[in-house]
């Protein structure tokens, strides 16, 4: 492996034993748990929109999350590996044929809603998670 | 005045922060970085070190540099340079330089051949401006233009910035700051770009323009000849 790849490796490996993200793909709503620091306090901020597109690889990857506030369309682009996402929960895992939704843009109120999947894979990956949500919390309790 | 290292350029990519930023950074490789020789005031007129780095075949090696590496006793070098020392901060000979010779922090100058352009045009050479694209520019939208005046000079000024050879000169960037160092592979991280492709020869040293700071060894941190601990040779911070 050359040094580029091991370096960024290591520092993958330091970010994921803190959090896990869990698999999450465009299409899905998702709530971003941001940590925001104002002055010497940090707290939790929750971003909640769409997930409209995911790009890059390894340490490099980000994705961007789209959301309506206010009427306003707002974006934020989040890198994959960034110290300054706490979690990322999955509210909704929609059906969409395109890896970029950057039709949605144009679009707005009903022609911009994502149905909701309801596949084998949809169901597997929200099963897998409960059962990762009970083994946690299985685990704070024994502890 | 410090010796510098002679690095190779490995690539670029990315460091995450603890507040969560990003820092862009160019990751340089020390590979048997080791003193070959010294330059002294009675013997040459001046003072400095000359560093030798990567590992030749002794096939490769010319003959004369065969001897100049065996008085040193030092395997054959893939390139030498010197850097200009005080007489304090000569390092011995063999001494292989290690990458905290750099303290995390500090602020480098780094000299590397910029990549070759080839035969580039005014635009992209001196930042034209080119010609207009329509209102009866034909053909020449990339030229440079006018480049003087009448039968006056009758000339073209010496120095006219003119299309021609463009990179593979050397190219020194000031004021880059060292993000880490990684004393078992060798490594320093340096913040933002560094001339040069990737692989290509690097040379850092202590920036001139920004004050170091109290903490980095003097005269440097290397290993001795042969055995396998770094030992910085003098006090840390001496003058």
């Amino acid at each position: 492996m050359n040094i580029i790849d091991e370096i960024e490796q290591e520092q993958m490996a330091e970010i994921e034993a803190k959090r896990k993200l869990p698999v999450f793909s465009p299409g899905d709503t998702i709530r971003v748990n941001v940590r925001v620091t104002e002055g010497t306090r940090t707290r939790v901020q929750a971003y909640e929109g769409v997930c409209i597109a995911r790009k890059g690889g390894g340490l490099n990857e980000s994705f961007t999350v789209r959301k309506i506030s206010y009427g306003e369309g707002v974006e934020r682009v989040f890198p994959m590996f960034s110290p300054i996402i706490d979690s990322v929960d999955v509210i909704r895992r929609g059906k969409v044929r395109r890896a970029k939704l950057y039709y949605l843009r144009d679009r707005r109120g009903k022609s911009a809603r994502i149905v909701e999947a309801t596949n084998v894979r949809a169901k597997r990956l929200k099963d897998a998670e409960r059962a990762a949500a009970v083994a946690a919390k299985a685990a704070a309790v024994k502890k | 005045m410090r010796s510098g290292v002679i690095a190779q350029k490995v690539g670029m990519t990315r460091v995450y922060t603890e507040g969560g930023e990003q820092i862009p950074v160019t990751v340089l490789r020390l590979e048997n970085c080791q003193v070959v020789s010294h330059r002294t005031e009675d013997k040459n007129g001046y003072t400095a070190i000359q560093l030798g780095v990567g590992v030749a075949k002794v096939k490769n090696t010319p003959k004369a540099m065969r001897g100049h590496f065996a008085v040193a006793k030092v395997e054959p070098k893939r390139k030498v340079a010197e850097f200009r020392v005080t007489a304090d901060n000569l390092i011995d000979i063999g001494a292989e330089i290690t990458a905290d010779h750099f303290v995390n922090g500090q602020y480098v100058d780094v000299v590397g051949t910029s990549i070759g352009k080839g035969f580039a045009g005014a635009m992209k050479r001196h930042n034209f401006g080119g010609l207009r694209a329509s209102h009866g520019v034909s053909v020449s939208h990339r030229s440079h233009g006018s480049t003087g005046q009448c039968q006056d000079p009758g000339k073209v000024f010496k120095g006219k910035k003119m299309a021609g050879h463009m990179g593979a000169t050397r190219v020194t960037t000031q004021n880059l700051k060292v993000v880490k160092t990684d004393v078992a592979r060798g490594l320093i991280l340096v913040k933002g770009a560094v001339p040069g492709s990737k692989g290509g020869w690097i040379l850092v040293s202590d920036a001139i323009k920004k004050s170091l700071p109290d903490d980095v060894p003097m005269p440097g941190s290397f290993r001795k000849n042969g055995s396998s601990e770094t030992s910085v040779a003098s006090g840390k911070g001496a003058e």
